[in-house]
């Protein structure tokens, strides 16, 4: 962990839900939207970004330390819940960087206010149908099965959970598997109609894939790659789904770049 | 005391050394396996069973449903409830019961309930039930609103059963423009409703609330002592003093003409590995949001091979010891029911006589047993204990409608 970046926690109330938000370092805005399985706090990647950026990283609503709406139905309600954070943050031109379940946040938050974001970053998004392949569906898994289905090498995963992750790390992982449910059982992990509203964003995208994702089918990155007017598809090798965890260092690199605008 | 007969209706006719090979007797165990010539004999001898059963005196023929798995070839328990409705008598049809968060339209229940019930001239019982986990994969219903859907389910069939349509229902989890179905149950205000469970205190609570019986299925001793004590506390709380006509219990008895007989078919109850609901991955039976947020600790070290199913699993010998597994000749199981029967004082008694592969000649042998030597002494024995159904004493179908409570807790019957 590097010491040298300083994150700050509050508890910003959104919707009558009291989130719990991490934000570091200073720069352009850039609100980072985690996976299915919540997020640990801190993250070398986490850091690498917030050396350059303003970095916000809230835990969804339901995830980790955010309080649960017992009304919340869908991605596209957090992704509303979202664009009113930001606004009570007097945020503007704010760069969305989305992680799978956070990757579909982001293109939902896209799809309604098209011309309001600087630039989009999905990472293995979900959101989209696959049109080779399913999501691989956790509700069949195992926890520790399915996390471990989010790297491609096993030294990654216990460089993040350990080889053996804590009892406390599978509560949490039930927690997210069930706000999982509660927003996106069925169709699962995708939303029908997305595709069709991605014509209209403005914002230039970047569009990343694990080279060795087993979690979302590469065929839907080439969605998200057409349907988006000013996407790129780029593939990090040797990685995994949860590419932010099995190659930062690559993955920074590459998001710094896209959002200066080189 | 109402005493019922029960059989899980399983499907053994497969190879086990499959589910073995594959790991897992339930939800993604293929049904490649199900043979429907076997299965088709099967249905006919467990038609020809309950039909027996009435013959032999029992008073209740209990149905229940899964899906996907060996271990119970009911798919849907209306269907044989329809049945028995048509070709038995006199003996009650006592579904526990229909799941009920995996209907995407209660009011087809209802409807098929009400026929069911005017079809068998007034002797159903409609009990409910959450599904277990495994069903929610198998039918696709989100199990993190299961309870939900429970309890709103329930709400819109007894007001489709007891109030005039056409009316509008919008729900959180269902919405109706016009419910008004035209088959309305014959028994009034509606058929009886019991809650069949073996865990969750949620369901004890909402089931003593509503003054429903409930069903202890197989649980030890000591665990139905605990229920009935969470049970009557929840009783007090709404203004009434549950006697045993809110208190049912299902037994596994197998009875033969031999101890060694009946021991050799009892070890049938063990036939899915020891797992009522066959041997299946931990998350499978227990989804996200499905089981109490007070169970999650113990369910995903469960899940992981961290701790032993906080639902307990034990050998034959340690079932037979705790009587959780009865099985003899009636001279040797009828002192083990009454010990039962005082321990735990309930009005409402289901025997679950057969499993797995036990031939259909020693089914029957069992059957006509249990009819003709252990009820009687049974229901002779709970007249001493005044152990009485809630037919006996014509309990209140639910709290709505009783004339009993506290002062200062009556209710209104609607």
């Amino acid at each position: 962990m590097a010491a040298d970046v300083a994150w700050d926690e509050s508890a910003p109330g959104v919707a009558g839900c009291k989130l719990r938000l991490l934000r570091g370092g200073a720069g352009r805005p850039v609100l980072v939207l985690h996976h299915d399985l919540g997020t640990l706090d801190r993250l070398p990647f986490y850091d690498a970004l917030a050396r350059r950026f303003d970095v916000l990283l809230p835990h969804h609503p339901g995830f980790g330390g955010s309080e649960r709406p017992a009304w919340l139905r869908s991605p596209r309600d957090i992704a509303a819940m979202y664009q009113a954070l930001l606004t009570d943050l007097d945020l503007a031109q704010v760069s969305l960087l989305g992680l799978g379940l956070g990757g579909w946040i982001a293109a939902e938050m896209a799809s309604l206010a098209p011309r309001d974001f600087h630039r989009l970053v999905l990472v293995g998004a979900m959101g989209v149908k696959p049109p080779a392949g399913d999501i691989l569906d956790q509700a069949l898994l195992s926890y520790i099965d399915y996390a471990r289905a989010g790297f491609h090498g096993e030294a990654a995963f216990a460089a993040a959970y350990g080889a053996e992750p804590s009892t406390d790390q599978l509560v949490a992982w039930d927690i997210a598997r069930e706000m999982c449910f509660r927003i996106a059982w069925k169709p699962y992990m995708y939303n029908q109609t997305l595709p069709h509203l991605l014509g209209g964003v403005r914002a230039p995208t970047l569009v990343v894939w694990g080279e060795h994702d087993r979690v979302v089918p590469r065929s839907a990155g080439e969605v998200y790659a057409t349907a988006l007017r000013h996407a790129k598809l780029e593939i990090v090798r040797g990685s995994g789904h949860c590419v932010e965890m099995e190659k930062p260092a690559e993955l920074a690199a590459l998001i710094s770049s896209f959002l200066d605008g080189r | 005391m109402h005493l019922m007969y029960f059989t899980e209706q399983p499907m053994a006719a497969y190879s086990a050394e499959e589910g073995l090979k594959f790991g897992a007797t339930a939800l993604m165990f293929s049904n490649k396996h199900f043979d429907p010539v076997a299965g088709s004999r099967l249905y006919s001898e467990f038609l020809d069973q309950y039909l027996y059963a009435e013959e032999m005196g029992v008073d209740g023929i209990m149905l229940n449903e899964h899906h996907n798995a060996p271990f119970c070839m009911q798919a849907k328990a209306n269907v044989f409830a329809a049945i028995l409705a048509g070709m038995t008598k006199r003996v009650k049809i006592v579904l526990l019961g229909n799941p009920l968060p995996l209907a995407e339209n209660p009011i087809r229940l209802a409807e098929e309930l009400a026929m069911i019930d005017m079809v068998s001239k007034g002797r159903l019982v409609s009990g409910f039930v959450r599904g277990g986990g495994q069903e929610q994969l198998a039918t696709g219903v989100n199990p993190a609103f299961n309870r939900e859907r429970f309890e709103e389910a329930h709400d819109l069939i007894v007001k489709a059963w007891t109030q005039p349509g056409p009316f509008r229902w919008e729900g959180t989890h269902y919405q109706h423009r016009v419910v008004n179905p035209w088959a309305v149950p014959l028994q009034k205000p509606y058929p009886r409703v019991w809650i069949p469970g073996v865990l969750s205190t949620e369901t004890i609570i909402w089931a003593a609330k509503k003054r429903y019986p409930y069903i202890a299925l197989n649980t030890s001793i000591e665990a139905t002592k605990r229920i009935w004590a969470t049970y009557d506390q929840a009783a007090a709380e709404v203004g009434y003093t549950p006697g045993p006509e809110c208190r049912g219990y299902l037994q596994r008895v197998h009875v033969s003409d031999t101890e060694e007989k009946a021991i050799r078919n009892a070890k049938q109850f063990m036939w899915m590995q020891g797992e009522f609901t066959g041997l299946a991955h931990p998350v499978w039976s227990s989804p996200s949001g499905y089981f109490s947020p007070s169970q999650r600790r113990g369910f995903v070290e469960f899940a992981v091979g961290r701790a032993l199913s906080p639902r307990g699993r034990e050998t034959f010998e340690q079932q037979m010891d705790n009587m959780q597994i009865i099985a003899g000749t009636p001279k040797t199981v009828i002192p083990k029911l009454k010990r039962i029967m005082q321990e735990t004082r309930p009005g409402i008694m289901a025997l679950w006589g057969n499993d797995g592969t036990v031939s259909d000649a020693d089914a029957r042998t069992c059957i006509r047993l249990l009819g003709q030597e252990v009820m009687p002494a049974m229901r002779a024995y709970a007249k001493e204990l005044d152990l009485t159904s809630p037919f006996e004493n014509d309990a209140p179908v639910s709290i709505d409608y009783a004339t009993d409570l506290k002062p200062g807790r009556a209710k209104v019957a609607v």
